[in-house]
């Protein structure tokens, strides 16, 4: 048992040629499986592709389907004509500025629960209570109170990420070992020390799981919001090609919306292994 | 000598979620500045109870708790504590969690140099030289023992407060780390409460042993244990008077243990 890392150690120096990582079977039916999932998953996604293209107006009509070289062409047209990149611009920053604004009060606020039990159970019944408001039934409200800018737009995307930061930063302030504040305390740590260097840090690996989680409801959140009231960003485009009955520039929007999704969650899941680089030691 | 610690009439309840727990009852005693005392008792017996309140953790119920002559009445930072489990900052790596109290409130203004110094010199001291930079996810059960007791140690306190430090470890891995243990202690003159509830390992380390009751816990009896130092834990209980030690402490923790198990 006292020994394990040393053996560890040992594993990490190995000689680089020995034989037994190149032959033996279980390697080998992991790396069979990595080339698997790699080849069907593209076969699959051609195939998709292919699938659409020959049924689009011979089984089913371009109008209601479209077809991927149509959106392609239409997506091409959306780029030329130069509405896609102020529309993917605005629609990044309203997505940015909700998921910075519903991020930062989620943690605040899931920390103050962490750490104060009397604030928790004060204020818990209040938190289930607007939890379970349907967010959309907001909308009509805040172009009232803020006009039908930025601001709403903002404020959606905020209330939609708000909750699963809160709930998983409360959850990993609450899962902090009280032995462990015992501990610190005594070796001199003041109230503001223990929430610097035991709470954030510990609280971390749930706040980013809960930030990985809800940025793609700050991009859904700018998105409806667009839908409902605006006349620029990626939610306006769905709608006005829809209302258009244009289906191919209707999916390029969304494809692109798709797109800048995956990104934002990229960027999220970067920042999270720059930040939590110890957990990487503890596989 | 005078006490560095005494238990005045001490008497207390805490919850533990909704249930009302009534830990000690009347605990009176007092420990010697430098000795080893070893605190054994029933699970539940309040033995962390006794040392919540020499940290100032807790308040007292009834009584008092009287540090250096003065009575706590805030976390006691003159003391470590070494709890169960390492507690180890798995974000951290070897070194800083060593370094960890030497950031905190006074000390965080000694200079650089000198916290490395201290940090390092006590890494080796518990065997750990190499093992700087790792994480402690990447140490075995034992060397993360070793970190915490380096950063127990490492702010020089002058009473170690332990709280069954060794319970989760396999029986050979507690042997090894109780001589580590006695030959890093023997001789500095630090103040060390042992709290267990191995009888073994109490007589085999203490210098004195209280024996407590089962919940709430009053002291049931109190032995000096004279053999001689240093001592070898792994044959000391061959030696002369440990069986005989060890069968006055467990006739009287005997009745509570089987008290205990009807509950």
């Amino acid at each position: 048992m006292t020994d394990t890392a040393v053996n560890q150690a040992g594993v990490g120096s190995r000689s680089p040629v020995d034989e037994v990582f190149l032959v033996d079977p279980s390697v080998r039916a992991r790396r069979r499986q990595t080339v698997i999932v790699a080849v069907s998953r593209s076969a699959l996604a051609v195939l998709g592709l292919v699938v659409w293209e020959l049924v689009s107006d011979r089984v089913i009509s371009s109008f209601w389907i479209s077809s991927p070289s149509a959106i392609w062409s239409a997506l091409l047209r959306f780029a030329v004509e130069g509405q896609l990149l102020p529309a993917v611009w605005v629609t990044l920053l309203e997505t940015a500025a909700g998921f910075a604004a519903g991020a930062g009060a989620g943690i605040l606020v899931g920390l103050a629960f962490g750490i104060s039990p009397l604030i928790a159970r004060i204020l818990d019944p209040y938190l289930v209570a607007l939890n379970s408001i349907p967010r959309v039934a907001l909308i009509p409200l805040f172009i009232l109170w803020f006009g039908i800018g930025f601001e709403t737009k903002l404020l959606f995307a905020a209330t939609l990420v708000f909750f699963p930061v809160f709930l998983n930063t409360f959850a990993g302030a609450r899962d902090v070992d009280r032995d462990l504040i015992d501990v610190i305390r005594v070796m001199g740590a003041s109230r503001l020390d223990v929430v610097r260097r035991v709470f954030i840090p510990s609280a971390l690996v749930w706040v980013f799981a809960g930030l990985r989680m809800s940025i793609p409801f700050a991009l859904i959140g700018a998105v409806i919001a667009e839908m409902f009231t605006s006349n620029e960003g990626l939610g306006y485009l769905i709608a006005v090609t829809a209302n258009q009955y244009d289906t191919a520039g209707s999916f390029a929007s969304l494809l692109v919306t798709t797109v800048l999704g995956l990104a934002l969650t990229w960027g999220v899941s970067q920042l999270e292994r720059r930040a939590l680089r110890w957990r990487l030691h503890s596989a | 000598m005078t006490p560095i610690l005494e238990y005045r009439d001490l008497s207390k309840v805490f919850f533990k979620g909704e249930q009302r727990i009534h830990a000690l009852a009347h605990v009176t005693a007092e420990v010697e500045e430098g000795e080893l005392l070893a605190i054994v008792g029933p699970s539940g017996c309040g033995k962390s109870t006794l040392l919540n309140l020499s940290a100032g953790l807790m308040e007292p119920g009834t009584g008092e708790v009287i540090y250096r002559g003065r009575p706590l009445t805030c976390v006691n930072t003159q003391v470590s504590y070494v709890t169960q489990k390492d507690n180890l900052l798995p974000w951290r790596t070897v070194e800083d969690n060593v370094a960890l109290p030497l950031g905190l409130g006074e000390r965080a203004r000694s200079s650089r140099d000198d916290r490395r110094e201290r940090v390092a010199r006590y890494i080796e001291m518990v065997g750990l030289g190499g093992f700087e930079k790792h994480y402690p996810s990447e140490l075995s059960g034992g060397m993360r023992k070793r970190a915490q007791l380096a950063r127990s140690l490492v702010y020089e306190p002058d009473v170690l407060l332990m709280d069954e430090p060794f319970g989760a470890l396999d029986a050979q891995l507690k042997l090894v780390l109780q001589a580590e243990l006695l030959q890093m202690w023997e001789g500095t003159g630090k103040t060390l409460v042992f709290v267990t509830h191995d009888l073994t390992e109490a007589i085999s380390i203490a210098d004195r042993v209280i024996v407590m009751s089962s919940r709430p816990g009053r002291i049931r009896a109190i032995e000096h244990i004279d053999l001689p130092r240093p001592r070898d834990v792994f044959g000391i209980r061959f030696a002369a008077g440990f069986g005989d030690y060890f069968e006055r402490l467990w006739s009287a923790l005997r009745e509570d243990i089987r008290q205990g198990q009807e509950v």
